[in-house]
């Protein structure tokens, strides 16, 4: 399994052996160490490699990832999994702000906390946090599932469109058109099936509260549903 | 963006490395604003001991002959330490009123960057490493201290613009963000007698809270009352005598990490400021809340 050590190879290199991975290759894991914060690491992977991150990162973790499989034993700065494709993004410690903004699908992981604006603009991408998200997370979220052991800041899923939001603990407040919903048998079956993709097994999808948008902030048509 | 850096020392046993630590954080920051560089160190302070740092554009001129000439005028003994640009004028605190104003005569083209009991300030346009260098901030020893690294927004690139801002005795205060209120609010300071050097906004930030701790409040109760009367994006972490506080905006757009453990508090617009503080691996790290005061006092 190659090892990049960032105290002394260039992020570049990373990122380009990463980039370079193609169709039926070989070598698949990847062992990032002292990455001491460094911002853009994994991003752009196009490929079902395995990265494991030793230690905390900043900026843009395993942004636009598609496929591959990013664990940070650590914490990471802000955006992580930014614009994610697919694939699954796990992060052992805390998220900063805009953890999986704008992101497309995946599944992204985080076992702390998030901070602010959590899922910003999601359209797509599952997040399950353990923790608890700061303030205006899910805002204008548009597709996509937000689940949340923990509580939740305050103007939870503002200008929401039409991702679900699940949370288990407290709300601090919600923002504008986004309204407590009733669980259905649906949701309960989804939330379970995210918990265990999430290798969650000590929660039950009967503890969490389900919000979503009460439609009334954009122009919202029934016959368009399945687009999101 | 901006980056700012801060330690606050509870182990005394790293106080002759605070200089080294802190500009070792602050040029880690330099890609976050290569614009100016400044900071702030509270050094130790010996009892009835006052100080001033002065800058001065022409350094050879201004610094020669000035110990003897402010000590003629003062009628007691004056020391002047010069660092490059800058230069740390000790005097009995009693006098140090009676120093600035002797200054602006004998002096006119030599500028006060902070005075008070502890507190040096040095800054200037230029990287961080080079303005570290300059005044040889690593063998600087001290208790706390903060850093900027600027990307100028709300006022020129000169060395009045740069952070940290000092507008009270020992008080000192770094700012990433812009502030939208400012021209009222120095208005407002003005009016109620606090005088400003620039056009800048962190100084009215810096100003409106040494008027609150003139007026009666501690640090935490100024930053506090600040989250109300201060509109728009901001991260500050302000530097008093013996305390050291962080603020963050409600929004809280501006970055900011934090890590305590038993011999020190640490702040960074990013982690990777961190990252070469002793025991940073087992630190409890964590991002401050918006809208939310922290300080700590020695």
């Amino acid at each position: 399994m190659p090892t990049f050590d960032l105290a002394s190879v260039p992020l570049r290199d990373l990122n380009q052996a990463l980039h370079a991975v193609g169709a039926g290759a070989n070598e698949t894991g990847f062992e990032v160490i002292n990455p001491r914060g460094a911002h853009a690491v994994a991003v752009g992977i196009d490929a079902p490699v395995r990265v494991d991150v030793r230690g905390s990162v900043g900026y843009y973790c395993a942004g636009m990832n598609a496929e591959a499989t990013v664990t940070v034993h650590g914490s990471v700065g802000p955006g992580v999994a930014e614009n994610m494709m697919s694939g699954t993004v796990v992060v052992k410690g805390d998220a900063s702000q805009y953890a999986g903004a704008t992101g497309h699908g995946g599944l992204l992981v985080i076992e702390g906390n998030a901070s602010s604006r959590c899922g910003i603009s999601m359209k797509g991408i599952d997040i399950v946090v353990k923790g608890n998200i700061g303030h205006m997370s899910a805002f204008m979220a548009q597709a996509g599932n937000l689940v949340v052991l923990g509580d939740s800041g305050d103007a939870l899923g503002d200008s929401l469109y039409e991702a679900k939001l699940f949370v288990r603990g407290e709300v601090k407040s919600l923002g504008a058109d986004c309204v407590k919903k009733k669980m259905r048998p649906k949701h309960l079956a989804l939330l379970a099936d995210l918990l265990a993709k999430a290798g969650i097994t000590d929660v039950k999808p009967e503890e969490f509260t389900r919000y979503g948008s009460a439609r009334t902030l954009y122009n919202f048509n029934i016959d368009n549903v399945d687009a999101y | 963006m901006c980056g700012i850096v801060g330690l606050f020392l509870k182990d005394k046993a790293l106080e002759p490395r605070l200089g080294a630590l802190l500009s070792d954080m602050l040029i880690t920051m330099t890609d976050r604003g290569p614009d100016s560089a400044g900071i702030a160190i509270y050094g130790p302070s010996e009892a009835g001991a006052g100080k001033i740092t002065v800058q001065s554009a022409d350094p050879a001129a201004d610094f020669k002959g000035l110990k003897a000439a402010l000590a003629k005028r003062l009628g007691v003994a004056v020391s002047v330490t010069v660092r490059a640009t800058h230069a740390v004028i000790a005097v009995d605190v009693a006098k140090l009123d009676e120093t600035r104003t002797a200054l602006k005569e004998l002096r006119p083209g030599v500028t006060v960057m902070g005075s008070g009991e502890s507190v040096e300030i040095y800054k200037e346009v230029g990287l961080p490493k080079d303005v570290a260098e300059r005044f040889k901030i690593g063998a600087m020893g001290g208790t706390h201290g903060i850093g900027h690294t600027r990307m100028a927004t709300e006022s020129a690139v000169t060395t009045f613009g740069a952070h940290p801002f000092s507008t009270g005795p020992d008080q000192c205060l770094v700012h990433n963000g812009s502030l939208s209120n400012h021209n009222n609010l120095r208005r407002e300071l003005v009016r109620n007698g606090l005088r400003f050097e620039t056009e800048n906004d962190t100084e009215v930030a810096a100003a409106y809270l040494s008027h609150k701790l003139a007026t009666g409040s501690n640090l935490g109760a100024a930053l506090e009352s600040g989250l109300s009367d201060l509109d728009g994006f901001y991260t500050f972490v302000v530097g008093t005598k013996s305390g050291f506080g962080v603020l963050r905006d409600p929004i809280a757009c501006k970055p900011a990490v934090m890590a305590e453990t038993d011999e020190y508090v640490a702040f960074g617009s990013e982690y990777r400021a961190l990252v070469n503080l002793p025991g940073i691996e087992t630190a409890r790290v964590w991002e401050p809340e918006p809208a939310t005061v922290y300080f700590w006092e020695h």
